[in-house]
């Protein structure tokens, strides 16, 4: 009984970091309607922002994480320019090939630069005992920065102009345009936050385990099972959903084999594409 | 008249210069120098290597009344294996080797062998231990390593003489080699009666092993027999240190016998691991160099201590060596047949490769000893804790 307790608690600890994970994709892709798949890779490049700034700046690890955020919205807005402004509009396919190659060029950069070798950065904090079983400080770390920074985006996003200029334009685009709304510049701003939201997830990550350039598109996946969670565009959701999952896993683990999980995760993330389009948390578009 | 001086000259040359021209002998392999078995692969490599160019500096390999150079092709397999079907295809087929060494681990040796049968060419294997490799019906692979079967025995038997009604977790990779080591110890655990409570498999690119240590706390482990590889077995066990998992016993295949693994310091305390080979190993070799020059050698030119990945790779040149010089000749056919009559102790240990055609090439003499990594005047050293025979400490337990 304790056993499943302190693996439902290690679940919802790694589900708050899954559900941050997938807010970037999920606040991507509720305001413009593009599907990044080059999300992974921004994973993957918070993993090793997080490797350079401990190994070469010598900062304290968690000092990377607003570093991470900062640097991940400069690096997104940038992004949308190159990749996604022109996409807007056309045909999703168009965004999902885009975004694509963007990831693809990502990786091979990554790979270039880092090989598919494994990197590990060591993160030492207190760690939480109980009965037996102990709860890592880094996991603990992870998840309540996680929720932190989600509360944060609440805030952002529900009580600053900026914010509420991002959800008119997820609304409704061209009414935005018409009040005054520079469309334009919002978006490539959300495109930012998205970004910085997936970076800062891999940094995160990386704290508790090691990593390889190839490491996101684990995360992508759960990213797509947890926007399906917690319903497109809604952040709240993903996080909700995230922990939802971290849940359904912690669950699952000690009445099966370790590595039925994925089953156990995919069969339900095909169940819910099936019975819950809009996502279980979803109240309303956006 | 000067004409003809100029021509006498030049016809001198001409046949002085076979005397002073040295032949190659092409050996080729891969090494997994990026991807997740990059660590040990990286020492097979430099033990191979270092094998080169003591070789060369003693001339080459004397065979027939010629001296041969070693002259080593290598390619980036990337830990995968579509590129060593791709690379050794193109080291057989374009850079002509004549001699083949294998990738390092057993499933890229299992994909290597395939090719090197194909082409008929007689391949050294090292850093691979799986036996079914050598049960398909092969002619012209040799294997160095000790068997996959015989990896967890010796740790079975030193656990059970602290310890001798052990509660084991089997927690191992998802891989050929660990699974079928694991296989042979499960059978040997079932026959003696042996409580196992745990039996879980793991893909080789787990980062997260808190679920499945928490199963393995759950079920009141008080010993584990796994792990893989470097990268999965090093994650394995700094994640068993954090999560205060209080296992008593933890044997690691592979991981913690790299210099590497000192790195994670306390976490690497009382882990012991099943080694081809140590440098405390006290074997008199036939030829080569002993233990202590080979030793040596290695830690002056890399600075680094070598595992026994490093030995095993210097070994298999070695063994190559040895056949084609009693050969006297580099024909395949010839080597192979000085390799399936051989019986000999190198610093590596004894090498005696199988003739029963339904196992050919299986490695039938040499043996493993179990090292544990333990602290020593605040250092951490690894000692070789079985067999009695053999070791250089009592276990920590």
């Amino acid at each position: 009984m304790i056993g499943i307790l302190a693996s439902v608690i290690d679940g919802i600890l790694i589900g708050a970091v899954y559900g941050l994970a997938a807010m970037g994709l999920t606040l991507i892709w509720g305001v413009m309607n593009v599907i990044n798949l080059a999300h992974g890779a921004i994973v993957v490049i918070g993993m090793f922002a997080l490797y350079l700034i401990a190994h070469s700046l010598g900062l304290h690890p968690y000092g990377a994480v607003p570093l991470m955020i900062v640097f991940g919205f400069v690096v997104g807005i940038a992004l949308y320019w190159i990749g996604v402004h022109r996409m807007i509009g056309r045909s999703e396919l168009m965004s999902l090939l885009s975004t694509f190659a963007l990831n693809m060029v990502l990786i091979g950069l990554g790979t270039a630069w880092w090989t598919t070798s494994p990197y590990n950065v060591q993160v030492s904090m207190p760690a939480l005992s109980w009965r037996g079983y102990t709860f890592t400080g880094t996991h603990i770390t992870a998840a309540v920065l996680a929720v932190v920074i989600a509360g944060l985006l609440y805030l952002l996003l529900y009580h600053t102009r900026i914010g509420k200029a991002v959800r008119a334009v997820a609304t409704n685009r061209e009414a935005a345009e018409l009040c005054g709304i520079p469309t334009t510049q919002v978006l490539a701003m959300a495109f930012g936050l998205g970004v910085a939201l997936a970076g800062v997830s891999g940094t995160l990550i990386a704290t508790m385990f090691p990593f390889t350039v190839l490491s996101g598109e684990a995360y992508q996946l759960k990213s797509f099972v947890v926007t399906v969670l917690g319903g497109l565009g809604n952040p709240a959701g993903a996080l909700m959903g995230g922990i939802a999952l971290g849940l359904i896993e912690g669950l699952a683990t000690p009445f099966m084999p370790v590595s039925w999980i994925p089953i156990v995760e995919f069969g339900l993330f095909v169940f819910c594409l099936i019975a819950f389009p809009r996502g279980i948390f979803s109240f309303s578009k956006a | 008249m000067r004409k003809a001086a100029y021509l006498l000259a030049a016809s001198v040359l001409f046949a002085a210069v076979p005397a002073f021209a040295q032949e190659a002998i092409t050996i080729g392999f891969t090494a997994s120098q990026t991807g997740a078995l990059n660590n040990d692969s990286t020492a097979q490599m430099r033990g191979i290597e270092l094998w080169r160019d003591d070789v060369n500096a003693k001339g080459g390999i004397k065979a027939g009344g010629k001296s041969y150079t070693v002259k080593l092709v290598s390619y980036d397999d990337e830990s995968q294996n579509t590129r060593v079907q791709q690379l050794y295809t193109r080291l057989i087929t374009q850079d002509k080797a004549q001699f083949l060494i294998s990738p390092y681990s057993s499933g890229l040796v299992a994909t290597a062998a395939i090719i090197s049968e194909q082409y008929g060419k007689v391949m050294i294997t090292t850093g691979g231990a799986l036996e079914k490799t050598y049960r398909l019906g092969n002619k012209s692979l040799f294997q160095l390593y000790t068997g996959g079967n015989q990896y967890l025995a010796g740790a079975l038997q030193a656990l059970k003489e602290k310890n001798p009604k052990p509660q084991i977790a089997f927690i191992y990779e998802d891989d050929p080699f660990s699974k079928a080591v694991v296989a042979a110890v499960r059978e040997m655990a079932k026959k003696d009666g042996d409580a196992v409570v745990t039996d879980e498999s793991y893909a080789g690119s787990t980062t997260d092993f808190s679920p499945v240590i928490n199963k393995m706390i759950s079920a009141k482990a008080d010993a584990l027999l796994g792990g893989g590889h470097y990268a999965d077995g090093a994650t394995l066990a700094r994640q068993l240190h954090e999560q205060k998992a209080g296992v008593k016993w933890v044997t690691l295949l592979v991981a913690p016998d790299s210099p590497k693994f000192a790195e994670l310091g306390d976490a690497a305390v009382g882990i012991s691991v099943p080694s081809q080979w140590e440098p405390e190993a006290a074997y008199k070799p036939d030829f080569g160099p002993t233990v202590a020059e080979f030793t040596k050698e290695f830690t002056d030119k890399y600075k680094i201590g070598p595992a026994y990945h490093a030995a095993g790779g210097y070994a298999a040149g070695l063994i190559l060596q040895h056949a084609i010089e009693k050969a006297g000749s580099i024909d395949q056919a010839k080597v192979a047949a000085e390799l399936n009559a051989m019986d000999v102790t190198t610093f590596f240990g004894r090498t005696k490769f199988s003739n029963d055609p339904k196992e050919h090439g299986l490695q039938i003499a040499h043996e493993m000893v179990l090292a544990q990594w333990q602290k020593k005047n605040g250092k951490l050293v690894k000692e070789v804790i079985w067999p009695k025979e053999a070791k250089t400490a009592d276990p920590l337990y």
